[in-house]
Order: C-alpha cells, then sequence, then structure tokens
C-alpha cells in the first residue's frame, strides 16, 4: 500500500485492472462450475443408448454424429489447407498477385459468420448439388469453415521450419517436392496437429452452419442422411424448453470434449516451444 | 540418366500446381459464396425495392411485407451493448495479463482464458437461458421485461468476446517496446502509470484491431443471441425488450419459408454478409497499418 501515497490516481488503475481480471476469471469459473454443477447430477446411462426417442433423450447417435463430421470435414479440409499452405511458403514468390489474393480471401473466410456459411451451405451443397439435408452436406460447409484456420497454423508451422533444413536437403541433391515432402512438413508435424485439434474444437461446437445443412434427425446417419450433431441436438433440448435436465447433460459432455481437446492442442503447443 | 531427370522435372512441376490449385481453393470458395449469396438474394431485393427492405419499419411475411430495418437496428443495439460492457473488461483484462499478472498465475489465467473461447455458442446460450435470463428478468420486475430481452443479449455477447479480444489485445501490448515502458519508468512514474500513459496508447491500433474484430464476432454471433433475445420482429422498443438480430432473423425463419419470403431472409444474409465485409475490411486495414 505504501507505494501508493501520494498516487492515488495509480492506486485506482491498479484496482481496476485487477477488478477486471477477476470479472473475467469468475464469468468462466462460474460458468464452467454452474454447467458442470447442473449437469453431472443428470448424466444416466440411458442416455447413452443407440436409438433416441422423445422420452429417452438419447445423445449417442450425435455423438457418433458428431465424429462422422469431424472426420469428413478435416478429410475434405486437410488436403488443401496444407496444400494450400506449402504453395504460400514453399513455393509462391513473395508479394506475388496471387499470394496476395489467397491472403485476402483466406482473412475474409475467417471473419464469415457460421450463418452466412451455413446459407451457403444450404443454397450450393444441398441445392445446387442436390444433396439435401446430409452429412455430406454440412460436413463441406464445415469444411470451408476450418480452412483458413487450418491454412493459417499449418503457415505457421512451416515458417518456424528453419531453413537451414531446406538447405541441407538441397546440398544433397533433394528437388524441391523431396525436401518440402520428406523434411520440412515431418517437422512442421506437431505445429499442423494443433492447428487440427483446433479445428475440430470448431467442428465440435457448431451449429449454426450446420442447422440447414445437415440438418436435426436425431438418428446414427450415413453419408447422404440428416442427423444432427451433439451441439445442434443440445440447441433442440435447450430451445423446445421441454429437456432442460437433457439439455444440462449434454452441455456436460458438450464441454467435456472442449476440454480436451484445448488440453491437447495446447500440450502440443508446449512440446513445440520446448523443443525450439 | 537424361531420362529420370526428365522425368523428375516433370514431377516436380506437376506437384506445384498442384500446390498452386490447392492454394486456390479458397478464392473459389469466396467467389462461390459470393455468386450464390447475391444471386439468391439480390433478385428480392430488387422485387421488394432496395430502399424498402433496408428502411422499411415492418416484416410481415404473411402479408408480404419485408423490412429488415428493425433487424438491423437489433443487430447495432444489441453489439454496441455488448461492446460496452465487453470492452473494458476484455482490455483492463488483457492488459492485466500482459503486465500485472504473477508468472504462478498467468499459467492458469491465460489457459482459462482460451478455454472461454473454445466453449460452444449453444452453451453459452444455454447458460444465458438458465442464469442471464432469470436474473435479467428480476432485475426488470419493477419495469416490465421477460428476461428475453436486448439487455441479456448483450451480457451474453460481451462474455463471449472477451475471449476474442483479449486474444489479440494482449501479444499486441506485448509486442510493445519495452523501451516504453523503462523510459516511464525512469522518469519517475508508477508502473502503472508507465503501462497505462506509454505502453497503451502505443499498442492503440492492435487494441482497435482487437475491438474490430469483436464487432464481427457479436454480430455474427447466431445461436446464442436467438436463444436469450426473445426475437420479436419489431422496432426495438428498450433494453428490457426482446429484439431480433438479422443473424436471429434468418434461423428462426428459414425453416418453414418458402417463395420470396425464403429469398428475402437469404437477402437477410446479403446484408449481414456486407456488413461483416465491411467489419473485415477495416481490421485487415488496421493491421497493415499496424505492420508498416
Amino acid at each position: 500500500m505504501r507505494r501508493y501515497r501520494g498516487h492515488f490516481g495509480s492506486f485506482l488503475l491498479s484496482l481496476l485492472t485487477h477488478l477486471a481480471a477477476l470479472i473475467t476469471v469468475l464469468v468462466l469459473g462460474f460458468l464452467v462450475a454452474y454447467i458442470l454443477g447442473r449437469g453431472i447430477p443428470n448424466l444416466r446411462p440411458e442416455m447413452f443408448s443407440l436409438t433416441y426417442t422423445s422420452e429417452n433423450q438419447s445423445m449417442l447417435p450425435a455423438i457418433l454424429n458428431t465424429c462422422t463430421m469431424t472426420i469428413l470435414s478435416l478429410l475434405a479440409a486437410i488436403p488443401f489447407g496444407i496444400g494450400s499452405a506449402i504453395y504460400l511458403v514453399e513455393y509462391a514468390k513473395k508479394g506475388s498477385r496471387i499470394v496476395n489474393l489467397v491472403r485476402v480471401t483466406t482473412e475474409t473466410l475467417s471473419g464469415i459468420p457460421s450463418i452466412v456459411y451455413g446459407l451457403f451451405g444450404m443454397l450450393f451443397f444441398s441445392g445446387k448439388l442436390h444433396l439435401g439435408f446430409s452429412m455430406l452436406s454440412g460436413a463441406l460447409t464445415l469444411a470451408i469453415m476450418i480452412l483458413p484456420l487450418i491454412m493459417r497454423t499449418t503457415e505457421e508451422a512451416l515458417l518456424s521450419v528453419p531453413d537451414l533444413y531446406r538447405e541441407g536437403s538441397f546440398g544433397l541433391g533433394a528437388g524441391r517436392l523431396r525436401t518440402v515432402m520428406c523434411i520440412v512438413l515431418p517437422t512442421a508435424v506437431p505445429g499442423i496437429l494443433s492447428g487440427i485439434i483446433l479445428a475440430i474444437g470448431r467442428i465440435v461446437g457448431e451449429t449454426a452452419a450446420l442447422m440447414y445443412t445437415s440438418g436435426t434427425v436425431a438418428k446414427v446417419a450415413g453419408l447422404f442422411d440428416s442427423g444432427s450433431t451433439l451441439a445442434l441436438h443440445m440447441y433442440k433440448q435447450a430451445s423446445e424448453g421441454l429437456y432442460t435436465e437433457q439439455a444440462y447433460a449434454t452441455s456436460v459432455i458438450l464441454l467435456l470434449l472442449v476440454f480436451i481437446i484445448n488440453f491437447i492442442s495446447g500440450r502440443i503447443a508446449r512440446q513445440i516451444t520446448k523443443g525450439r | 540418366m537424361e531420362q529420370s531427370y526428365k522425368k523428375r522435372a516433370r514431377r516436380e512441376k506437376v506437384m506445384e500446381y498442384v500446390f498452386l490449385a490447392a492454394a486456390c481453393m479458397s478464392i473459389l470458395c469466396v467467389a462461390l459464396i459470393c455468386v450464390f449469396l447475391f444471386a439468391n438474394g439480390l433478385p428480392a431485393m430488387g422485387e421488394i425495392g432496395v430502399f424498402k427492405f433496408l428502411s422499411g419499419k415492418r416484416w410481415k411475411p404473411g402479408a408480404d411485407i419485408y423490412g429488415i430495418f428493425p433487424m438491423i437496428l437489433g443487430s447495432i443495439y444489441v453489439t454496441a451493448g455488448a461492446l460496452a460492457l465487453g470492452v473494458p473488461i476484455a482490455l483492463l483484462t488483457a492488459i492485466y495479463l500482459a503486465f500485472f499478472c504473477p508468472k504462478n498465475l498467468y499459467r492458469i489465467v491465460k489457459p482459462a482464458v482460451e478455454l472461454l473461447a473454445g466453449i460452444p455458442s449453444v452453451v453459452y446460450g444455454f447458460f444465458g437461458i438458465v442464469v442471464l435470463v432469470p436474473m435479467v428478468r428480476a432485475l426488470g420486475e419493477p419495469w416490465d421485461g421477460s428476461g428475453n430481452s436486448m439487455l441479456t443479449a448483450s451480457i451474453l455477447l460481451a462474455i463471449m468476446i472477451l475471449p476474442t479480444i483479449i486474444g489479440v489485445v494482449e501479444p499486441a501490448l506485448r509486442a510493445v517496446p519495452k523501451s516504453y515502458y523503462e523510459g516511464a519508468l525512469a522518469l519517475g512514474a508508477t508502473h502503472e502509470r508507465s503501462v497505462y500513459t506509454a505502453v497503451v496508447p502505443a499498442a492503440s491500433s492492435g487494441i482497435l484491431a482487437g475491438i474490430v474484430l469483436g464487432i464481427g464476432r457479436a454480430m455474427g454471433e447466431t445461436m446464442a443471441v436467438i436463444m436469450v433475445a426473445g426475437n420479436q420482429p419489431r422496432m426495438p422498443k428498450g433494453i428490457l425488450q426482446g429484439v431480433r438480430t438479422l443473424t436471429g432473423n434468418i434461423v428462426i425463419e428459414m425453416g418453414y419459408a418458402a417463395g420470396l419470403h425464403r429469398e428475402a431472409l437469404i437477402a437477410t444474409g446479403v446484408v449481414l454478409f456486407v456488413f461483416i465485409l465491411l467489419i473485415n475490411l477495416s481490421f485487415s486495414a488496421l493491421k497493415r497499418r499496424k505492420k508498416a
């Protein structure tokens, strides 16, 4: 307290700053604690049965659909994301027109709200390509949504590979392709992986982009069937107002998924910085 | 020997084009999104009348009256409310994390804030329904309101944009050269004064970029908002009354809309898209200025 004597303004600022940080932490803590506290008692084993009925709001179909959705979207987005990052970092001349265009469009993509993706998916994949309400349509929509995320993290990972590696490889007579595939890419794997895990987080939590592309049927869905993911399943439960207890339970599972995803990606990120 | 060299050179060339094609994917996606949204939305806007669509105060699909002015205002009000509540707290928290936080605590608080960013919007929305709505209802008891209101949506969005803004502002603050802080300290300023008068102004473009990103997030948020905002399609009447946002308008009615109604909803999406594009353009302009 002594150091603030005669510095009332500074004392006030310090107080405000600490207060704000406290609010942030308390809000987060309260949110998580509240959901877990109210949700865990509502978790019941029958919520994990294979079939969904309106009496038994089983979330297992939705969980399985979430897995399908994640895998499909990643399959569609990863080749393009990594390929384009490789082009930007390893091949393109800096400041060329195409690079600038790719950067501007990627930034645009990362700022588009998910409902606009949903509209586009509904018009293009479900409408124009006649996929209807289907997992495939939803997954392709999400693939576009996570593309900029995967691109950016892969780019950063590639940029952090020291040039020494590339020069060594060239010096031994390897071509550019071989250098990229055998030397640069394997070194960048942890960075790319943490980006992919972040992308999984977005897929798991997404609702607005899926509502009118993959639809909301609560069944285990194949590629061309409509099926709701866990987040959509929870939206239905919460907004109808009839299944508040079940919604608590579902949100616990969603939160746990997010925890796990965050933990793994943080772990990988720390590994990278430690390795350097 | 000659043969295999040629083959290798050709493979190199082919793969370069493959990577180039992958890079063009994002360009293609943006082009497709623009084409499909505009092609499906603009005709409806033309049919209704651009001016009537944008400034019409009544939205009555049953009577073929489509005016989205209430929703535009709703989006702006809710976003403004979220900024008013969220920005001060986010900025101060970022400053705390960058300059006040003890190292041990930082290792807990920082991941916690990142976690806040990863929580799905439905979970936020649900939290809004079970905690914020009753809270606001109790708060507004003497006046009126069901708790599903502009205020509730603003509070919820304020919470949701906290990690977004903190995530941009904290690195911007850390990027300010240490000499600014040390110089101020050497002139006899207190720690707080050095931080707030020397370092924070130097990071102003980064701070602005964070706020702009927060605006984009708040304006584009859909599910969490419709779960707590009440969604009445009428002119906003007060902070304790329900509002409908542009995003909400699309999601709520798209399920059963057909014909001109459906196209009007897509046109709503176009308006939202243009709003967000403008916000993003200013964000990247700010980022470029920061680099220069």
